[in-house]
C-alpha cells in the first residue's frame, strides 16, 4: 500500500469538475493528511468537443470560427496561430495593417485576461471585490471587442489572409478612452490587491515553481517568467509586429503565486503601453489577401508548427495538409498541458487543501487546452 | 507586516459612493454595436437562392427552404434560406460569402419566446423585431471578396492586329488558367435553370477543376453533342445568372467548355461512340437540315438506337451556325472534329439532298418519325427607297457564301443596317476584307440584340457606330451608293415596352459608300411543307409551333431549331433537338411502338 494513497491515513477527495474553484472543466482527485495534501492526480474528459477532430471534417475556411472556441478568456490567440499556419502552408502575403490590427487585437485580449486573471487571483482567496473588479475591466475591453469584430467573446475576427473588417471609424480613440479609465483605476486595484496583507499571507512563498523545473518541464509564460526566466515568444521568435515593437520581457524572481500574480499586473502596464505604440504606428492599405473560392479552397501538402504567446504562455499549431479540401490534422498544444497536469500533480505534493484553488489559478490552467 | 496592507484594501470602500459600471438590465439595455452579429435578416428582393450561405455554414444551422411567395425562376432556384439558432454560432460566414450581399446580421442579440420551434425561422419570410434595424452585420465584399472575384481574363489577340486577318480572335485558357477559373464556382447551379438545353455545369466544371478533362467532355455530351461550337459561339445564358457575377464577374463557363473540347484531338474517342449504341433498333427517323437542331436529334437518336437520316440540301452540312460565323470567332477547321463524333454515333448524312413537298410526304409514311429543323434561310426584306439598286446587299447571305476567301468585293467603305450578331459579324467580316465600315442602327448601342462581346470587339476594333439613326433611301452617287439617314431620340414606350426611336428633327444627314449590307433579321421559307400538313399545323410569321416535346400536332411530325419560336441561338436548337429525340423515343405520339 502506497503511504500517500493509505485509506486509513488519508482523506480521499475530488475537486470538481463541477466546483467553482476549478478553473475550467476539470478535476483535481486528492489524498490528504489533515490539511496536507499527500497525492494529486488531475483528470480531464469533461469537455467532450474534440476540437482537432471536427477541424478534420472541415474546409479550411470553416475552421477559423471554430478554433476561437478553444479558449473563452483569449479566443485569439487561437485565430491566430491557426491563420499564421494556413497562410504559411498556402503562401499567402498578409498585407502590413492586417498584421498590425492583428497585433492590437493580440494585445488587447492578453490586456482583458490580465485584468481578469489578476482580479481571479484575489477572488480565490476570498476576496471577491478583486474577482469582480477584473470582470468589470476586462469587460471596458469587450466592448471594444464587440465595435471591432460584432461579437464580444468569440470574436472571429483574424481570418487566414489577414482579418475580416478594417477598423471602425474612431475606434483608436476609443481604445484610448478605455486605456485612460482603466489605467486610472488601476492604482486602487493594486491597492485593493497587492497591498494586501491578506492577499500577501496566502501567496508569498506558496505554490513554489523551483527555477530548475523550468526547462524539465517546458514550463511557459507567467509560470516560467514568475520563477525569473524570460521566455516569451513575442521576443524569441517574434510573429506579426511584434518584431518592429520594442518592450522588455517581464520577469520576477519569487517563484511564488504573488510573483505570478505581479507577473500579471505587470503585463497590464505593458500591454496598454503597446497598444499605444500600435495605435500610433497603425499603417494604412488594405486588410485582407484576396482567397480563392472557399469551398474549394485547397492547400498545398505540407506540415507547420506555428506559435504565439499566449496570456498563459507559447500556444502553438502542428497543421498538417494532404492537399485536400480540408486540413489532415491539427494539433492543439497549449501551455495548460505541462501546468495542469505534470507541474499542478507535483506542486500540490505539500501543499494546504485551502490553496488548492489558489495554485490552479496562479498557472491559468485551462482544460480545453488539454482536452482538445 | 506593513500597516498599509492591512488599510489599503478598505480603501475600496470608497467606491459605494461611486456610480457604478454595471448595467442596471432589463431597465437599461446595452444595444448591439453596428457591427453586432446578431439575428439574421434576408432580403428577399436580393435573394437568389443560390445556397451558399448554406454550404459554407460549419454547424449546418441554415438549411434551403421552399417558401410560399417564392417560385423558381431562371437565376433564382426560388429557396430561402431557414436559419436555426439552435446550431448557428454566429460567426457570418454565410453573411461575407452571400453572392448577393442579401443576408445580413441585425444588432438584436435578445429575444425571447415560449416556442422552441420558432427558433428556426426563415429570414425575411418570417417577420422578426429586428428586420428593419440598420445596424449589424453585413457584408463587405469590398475587403475580403468572397462573395464575388474577378474573372481570369482571356487570352485575345489585340484589336489592331487581328483586323487584318481572319485568325481566331480569342486564344484560349492554358490549363493553369483554367482550373483557377472553373474552381470559381460556388456549385449552386442556377446556371443549369438558365440553359437551355441545362448542362450539367457545375459538375464539368469541377471536373475542369480537377484536370479531368475527358470526364468534363463526357458530362457536355450528355446534353450537348456540339460543345466546342457553344464553346465559342454560345449566348451563354448561364453566364448572366451566375451567383458569382453580382459582386464580381460570372465564371467563364463558355471558354472552360471550349477549353476541356481543345484538350482533345478527337472527341470521338474520348465518347468512345463507335462502340455499339445504348440500343440498337428501335425505328428510322428523317432529319431535315443539319444545322444544331439536327445534328442534336441525330446524335441522341442515333445513341439512343434509332437509325438517323439527316437531310440537308447543302454539299457540305452544317446550316447557318457554322457558315454564317465567320472564321475569326467559328474556324472552319473545327467542323470535321465535331462531324466525326456524329459520324462514329451512327448517324446518316445525305448531303446535297433537297427535301421537297413530295419527300416529306413520304418519309412521314417511310420513317417513324420526322424532325424539321430547316432553319431560317431567308433574308427579311427592308422596305426604304433604294434598296433595289445594286451594292444593296443581304448580309445574311453574304456570310453564307465564304466572304473570308475575299472573291466577294464590298469596296472601301461599307454600310452595314442593323444591330444583330449578323450585323456584327458583316461590319467585322468587311472590316478584315479592308474596308471602313459604317453600322447604322435605330436604336441605342444597348438596346442592340448582339451579343454584347461582340458589339465590344466591334468597338475595339474602331468601327463607325451609328446607333439611333433612322434610315431613309440609297440612292446612286456616281459610281458609288449615297446613303441618307435622320437622327433619332428615344421616346419611352408608355405600355412598359421597350423605347422606340423617333425621329428627332427634319435634316437629312447623307454618307457615300461603296457596298450596303441589310442586316435586319432572317426568316424561314416553308415552301417544302406539303399542304396537307402545313394546314395542319399552327404557322405563326413563319414560324411551327411546337409543344413542350417539340411535337407540331401532326402525326409523327416533330420540329426544333429557329424554325420554331424561340431564342434562336444555337444552345436553344441543341436542346429543342434532345427534347425532340427524347419525345421520339418515349413514342408518345408514334404509331409504331417503340420499346
Amino acid at each position: 500500500m502506497n503511504a500517500s494513497t493509505d485509506p486509513l491515513k488519508t482523506t480521499h477527495l475530488f475537486f470538481g469538475p463541477q466546483h467553482p474553484g476549478v478553473t475550467g472543466n476539470m478535476s483535481v482527485e486528492m489524498w490528504f493528511d489533515g490539511d496536507e495534501i499527500t497525492k494529486a492526480i488531475t483528470h480531464v474528459g469533461y469537455l467532450h468537443r474534440g476540437f482537432e477532430k471536427l477541424m478534420e471534417r472541415r474546409l479550411w475556411i470553416q475552421n477559423f470560427p471554430l478554433v476561437c472556441r478553444i479558449c473563452v478568456p483569449e479566443p485569439d490567440i487561437n485565430e491566430e496561430c491557426y491563420a499564421l499556419a494556413v497562410e504559411k502552408l498556402d503562401g499567402i502575403e498578409v498585407p502590413e495593417r492586417a498584421r498590425w490590427i492583428r497585433t492590437l487585437v493580440l494585445e488587447l485580449a492578453r490586456f482583458a485576461v490580465n485584468l481578469m486573471a489578476f482580479g481571479g487571483q484575489a477572488g480565490t482567496i476570498g476576496l471577491g471585490t478583486g474577482a469582480m473588479w477584473g470582470i468589470t475591466f476586462r469587460d471596458f475591453v469587450l466592448d471594444l471587442f464587440e465595435e471591432l469584430s460584432g461579437a464580444r467573446v468569440y470574436h472571429m475576427y483574424i481570418q487566414p489572409g489577414g482579418v475580416r473588417r478594417d477598423l471602425p471609424e474612431g475606434f483608436e480613440k476609443h481604445v484610448l478612452e478605455v486605456l485612460d479609465k482603466i489605467g486610472k483605476r488601476l492604482p486602487e486595484f493594486d491597492r485593493l490587491i497587492l497591498n494586501n496583507s491578506v492577499f500577501k499571507d496566502r501567496t508569498v512563498g506558496v505554490g513554489i515553481v523551483k527555477p530548475e523545473w523550468i526547462s524539465e518541464l517546458g514550463l511557459v509564460g507567467p509560470v516560467a517568467r514568475g520563477s525569473g526566466s524570460g521566455r516569451d515568444v513575442r521576443k524569441d521568435a517574434p510573429y506579426e509586429a511584434y518584431g518592429e515593437l520594442d518592450f522588455d520581457v517581464v520577469t520576477e524572481q519569487g517563484c511564488d503565486i504573488y510573483s505570478r500574480a505581479l507577473i500579471r499586473r505587470r503585463e497590464i502596464d505593458l500591454s496598454m503601453d503597446l497598444i499605444r505604440r500600435i495605435l500610433e504606428s497603425m499603417p494604412g492599405g488594405p486588410v485582407a489577401a484576396p482567397l480563392p473560392n472557399l469551398t474549394e479552397w485547397r492547400i498545398p501538402p505540407g506540415e507547420i508548427y506555428t506559435r504565439v504567446e499566449s496570456s498563459r504562455g507559447e500556444y502553438g499549431y502542428y497543421v498538417v495538409s494532404d492537399g485536400s479540401l480540408k486540413p489532415r490534422r491539427v494539433h492543439v498544444r497549449g501551455p495548460s498541458y505541462v501546468h495542469a497536469l505534470t507541474l499542478l500533480e507535483r506542486m500540490l505534493v505539500g501543499a494546504n487543501i485551502a490553496d488548492v484553488s489558489n495554485i490552479m489559478v496562479s498557472l491559468t490552467t485551462c482544460p480545453p487546452e488539454i482536452e482538445r | 507586516m506593513k500597516f498599509t496592507d492591512i488599510v489599503s484594501p478598505f480603501l475600496a470602500w470608497s467606491r459605494a459612493a461611486k456610480k457604478a459600471d454595471t448595467i442596471p438590465y432589463p431597465q437599461k439595455s446595452n444595444p448591439g454595436s453596428d457591427r453586432y452579429r446578431g439575428f439574421h435578416r434576408n432580403d428577399l428582393d436580393k435573394c437568389i437562392g443560390c445556397g451558399r450561405c448554406e454550404e459554407i455554414c460549419q454547424n449546418l444551422a441554415i438549411g434551403m427552404v421552399q417558401v410560399e411567395d417564392s417560385q423558381p425562376v431562371k437565376g433564382d432556384s426560388g429557396l430561402r434560406p431557414l436559419v436555426d439558432y439552435g446550431r448557428c454560432c454566429w460567426c457570418a460566414l454565410c453573411i461575407d460569402v452571400c453572392s448577393t450581399g442579401s443576408l445580413s446580421l441585425s444588432n438584436s442579440y435578445s429575444w425571447t419566446t415560449y416556442n422552441a420551434d420558432t427558433c428556426a425561422y426563415i429570414p425575411g419570410t418570417d417577420e422578426k423585431a429586428w428586420d428593419h434595424t440598420p445596424k449589424g452585420y453585413s457584408q463587405d465584399n469590398s475587403i475580403l471578396k468572397w462573395a464575388g472575384s474577378p474573372r481570369v481574363s482571356m487570352p485575345a489577340a489585340r484589336p489592331d492586329k487581328r483586323v487584318d486577318s481572319f485568325e481566331e480572335v480569342i486564344r484560349g485558357y492554358s490549363p493553369e488558367q483554367a482550373a483557377i477559373e472553373a474552381a470559381r464556382c460556388i456549385q449552386c447551379g442556377l446556371c443549369v435553370t438558365a440553359c437551355p438545353a441545362h448542362m450539367h455545369i457545375p459538375e464539368y466544371l469541377r471536373a475542369i477543376a480537377d484536370g479531368d478533362y475527358a470526364g468534363a467532355v463526357k458530362l457536355f455530351f450528355d446534353n450537348n453533342p456540339l460543345p466546342e461550337m457553344c464553346g465559342k459561339v454560345c449566348t451563354r445564358e448561364c453566364e448572366s445568372v451566375c451567383a458569382m457575377g453580382y459582386q464580381g464577374e460570372a465564371i467563364a463557363i463558355r471558354w472552360l467548355k471550349r477549353f476541356a473540347c481543345e484538350q482533345f484531338e478527337s472527341l470521338s474517342d474520348v465518347l468512345a461512340v463507335d462502340e455499339k449504341p445504348l440500343e440498337q433498333g428501335r425505328g428510322k427517323v428523317a432529319i431535315i437540315g443539319t444545322g444544331p437542331a439536327g445534328l442534336s436529334a441525330a446524335y441522341y437518336l442515333s445513341r439512343m438506337g434509332f437509325e438517323a437520316h439527316v437531310f440537308d440540301k447543302d454539299e457540305e452540312g452544317g446550316g447557318v451556325a457554322q457558315h454564317a460565323i465567320p472564321e475569326y470567332r467559328l474556324p472552319a477547321a473545327g467542323y470535321e472534329k465535331q462531324m466525326d463524333v456524329f459520324r462514329k454515333a451512327g448517324a446518316h448524312f445525305h448531303y446535297g439532298t433537297e427535301v421537297n413537298d413530295a419527300d416529306i410526304l413520304k418519309m412521314s409514311d417511310d420513317y417513324d418519325a420526322v424532325f424539321i429543323a430547316a432553319g431560317l434561310q431567308k433574308s427579311s426584306e427592308f422596305r426604304i427607297p433604294g434598296v433595289e439598286l445594286p451594292g444593296v446587299k443581304h448580309a445574311f447571305y453574304f456570310l453564307m457564301n465564304k466572304p473570308e476567301d475575299g472573291s466577294i468585293d464590298v469596296g472601301a467603305r461599307v454600310l452595314v443596317i442593323g444591330g444583330g450578331n449578323v450585323a456584327m459579324d458583316t461590319a467585322r467580316t468587311c472590316l478584315r476584307l479592308g474596308s471602313e465600315v459604317v453600322i447604322s442602327y435605330r436604336r441605342r448601342i444597348v438596346d442592340m440584340p448582339a451579343d454584347e462581346e461582340e458589339i465590344e470587339e466591334a468597338m475595339e476594333e474602331s468601327i463607325d457606330f451609328r446607333p439611333q439613326t433612322i434610315p431613309i433611301r440609297i440612292e446612286k452617287a456616281g459610281q458609288r451608293l449615297k446613303y441618307f439617314y435622320a437622327e433619332a431620340e428615344m421616346i419611352d414606350d408608355p405600355n412598359g415596352g421597350r423605347p422606340k426611336p423617333v425621329r428627332k428633327d427634319d435634316i437629312e444627314h447623307g454618307i457615300e459608300i461603296d457596298t450596303v449590307f441589310l442586316a435586319i433579321g432572317q426568316s424561314s421559307d416553308l415552301g417544302f411543307l406539303p399542304e396537307v400538313i402545313a394546314e395542319k399545323m399552327t404557322i405563326q410569321w413563319g414560324e411551327i409551333e411546337v409543344d413542350k416535346d417539340q411535337y407540331t400536332g401532326v402525326k409523327n411530325i416533330y420540329a426544333g431549331g429557329d424554325i420554331t419560336p424561340g431564342a434562336g441561338d444555337i444552345i436553344t436548337a441543341i436542346a429543342d433537338g434532345m427534347r425532340a429525340a427524347k419525345a421520339i423515343r418515349d413514342g408518345g405520339n408514334l404509331i409504331v411502338n417503340l420499346k
